[in-house]
């Protein structure tokens, strides 16, 4: 287990200080997919190369399975980091060196021999699919296969915990998908435990168990990826789980109706006709102003915002649908 | 200036002293150069790894006093001009060898000359290792001396051999100077027949077989890099 207490990171530079982190505390479960998402400058990368301490935070703690990095000497700090390996979005391969051989980089290190780092890294490599591949050198590859490669390397070591900063994001949609597929694999596999940063919803959306949405240095919300889905409490969440809330805001602000946010999920939810049901139970037509569907681990999740001319019916309404299970209605602030 | 170069008493003198001198000269040439490199090599490369390692920010931070110290020595030698150096070092060459004089003896500043060039273009091209790459090998547990032996030098191999090309042909060039003080090799010939005695046919044949040496190292020096950079797609 990984334990995140009261971590900040504070960078100072000629033109001031910049906080990074601010108070941010997380813990994440053994065996689990966390993803740690935010939008370019939240925070997330410097949090990541703290968890591995490749950077230093300037308050707070990070334990690992109790054990607080901080304590730790050079030498076991570099033991430690064996046990948390890192693939990235450039995937850092060693362009000068086989693929085999980029495998048995973190082998070597070790001083382990050649013949088992050999053996294990040509294991690893048919893991990821890519036996055949042994000696070529990265350039001949292709992005998807080179990141199939660093996800190799990084496992060489046995690692408890697997960090993935933005590792998908040089990769094209099928490529993500592979890969991402590949990373799931693992966790089941080998129990890893995988934390992934990425600024893309999509990826969260598919492999993530739980999540911690960064804003701006500060955990604006976290836990379930499928309760925050469902509820996305803070203004940071929403922007990220309804990235088309640009769109809303605009109807929103032309029209001075009263507005409802319903959000369902689960088939029983889909399979409802809400809006018709309502209307002829009792009586409220609602107006969609907007809508939006999306599967996520399976389920489906739908977002409505329904207009009416009163506040009485966006009121009736509102009671009406969160009596539904698995629907929850909010009132939409014109202000939000 | 070169009027009556081609006429046929001038042809023959030149042949003279070609066949006479021109093949003690340019193996004298060879070995300074090379031996120069060598050394020079030897002292810069591992100063080339110094200061690119060594910043604050580096993967081997190093005291700040020692980097300026470094740094100094290097700026310090390399803006003295070689004529003037050649002449400054000799109480060391003479410390060393025993000697001033002599074609051995001008390989001492040579490369006292070189190795700042030498270790700066090292640091270039150690510089030229992708930071994420060095972050990569640090995130695996890599000490800040495999990160050097096992990242940073093998990583930047083919731009060393570029850099290091670039290196040995000025050593070439500035060994053709140290005819001044007694140096041997094809430079002491062009200065000695050219310069002193008007014979420019000779010098012109020298600074010939100068420019084709110059013209294999580099080539030899650019089919190595290519060979060894695994980056370039086959």
């Amino acid at each position: 287990m990984i334990e995140i207490r009261h971590l900040s990171k504070t960078f100072l530079s000629p033109e001031g200080e910049t906080k990074a982190l601010r108070d941010v505390s997380l813990s994440i479960q053994t065996g689990d997919i966390f993803g740690i998402i935010g939008m370019s400058g939240a925070g997330k990368s410097t949090l990541v190369r703290c968890i591995n301490r490749l950077e230093k935070p300037s308050e707070g703690q990070v334990l690992m399975d109790g054990v607080d990095l901080a304590r730790l000497s050079q030498e076991e700090l570099r033991k430690k980091r064996r046990e948390i390996t890192m693939i990235f979005q450039g995937f850092n391969l060693l362009m000068q060196r086989s693929c085999l051989k980029n495998v048995c980089f973190p082998l070597e290190l070790t001083g382990e021999s050649s013949a088992a780092a050999r053996q294990r890294s040509l294991e690893l490599l048919d893991l990821v699919g890519l036996a055949d591949k042994a000696q070529s050198f990265p350039a001949q590859l292709s992005g998807g296969q080179q990141q199939r490669v660093a996800i190799a390397r990084a496992l060489a070591t046995e690692p408890k915990v697997l960090l993935c900063d933005e590792a998908t994001s040089a990769l094209d949609p099928l490529t993500t998908h592979s890969i991402l597929s590949l990373i799931r694999d693992i966790n089941e596999k080998l129990g890893i435990t995988v934390i992934i940063i990425t600024h893309q919803m999509s990826v969260v959306e598919s492999i993530c168990r739980h999540v911690a949405i960064l804003d701006q240095g500060r955990v604006a919300e976290q836990g379930d990826v499928s309760e925050i889905f469902a509820r996305p409490a803070s203004a940071a969440a929403r922007r990220l789980v309804f990235p088309e809330g640009e769109a809303e805001s605009s109807v929103i602000a032309t029209d001075d109706r009263h507005f409802i946010r319903v959000v369902f999920h689960g088939a029983k939810a889909t399979a409802t006709p809400l809006i018709a049901q309502m209307a002829l139970e009792k009586g409220i037509m609602a107006n969609i102003a907007y809508a939006s569907t999306r599967s996520l681990a399976d389920k489906m999740f739908g977002s409505m915002l329904l207009s009416f001319p009163e506040q009485d019916q966006a009121r009736r309404a509102m009671a009406y649908m969160t009596q539904i299970p698995d629907v929850i209605a909010e009132e939409v602030n014109r202000h939000v | 200036m070169f009027k009556n170069i081609f006429n046929a008493e001038m042809a023959a003198e030149a042949w003279d002293v070609i066949i006479s001198q021109f093949p003690l000269a340019f193996w004298e040439t060879l070995y300074v150069t090379l031996l120069a490199s060598l050394f020079a090599f030897l002292l810069g490369l591992p100063l080339g790894v110094l200061l690119a390692v060594g910043g604050k920010k580096g993967i081997l931070p190093l005291p700040a006093w020692l980097m300026k110290l470094l740094n100094g020595v290097v700026n310090l030698l390399r803006s003295v001009p070689f004529l003037i150096l050649m002449i400054m070092v000799i109480p060391l060459t003479r410390l060393l060898i025993g000697t001033s004089v002599g074609t051995f003896a001008s390989i001492v500043p040579l490369v006292i000359a070189a190795f700042p060039f030498v270790a700066r273009l090292a640091e270039s091209s150690f510089r030229e290792v992708d930071p994420n790459t060095l972050e990569m090998a640090q995130s695996m547990g890599a000490s800040p001396m495999q990160i050097i032996a096992k990242v940073l030098i093998p990583e930047s191999i083919p731009s060393l051999i570029s850099n290091g090309t670039i290196a040995v042909t000025t050593i070439l060039g500035y060994s053709a100077m140290s005819g001044i003080i007694g140096g041997g090799g094809l430079g002491k010939i062009a200065i000695n027949y050219g310069y002193y005695r008007y014979r420019y046919l000779v010098m012109l044949c020298a600074v010939l077989l100068l420019i084709l040496l110059v013209q294999l190292f580099q080539s030899l020096g650019t089919r190595l890099a290519a060979r060894a950079d695994k980056r370039l797609k086959r």
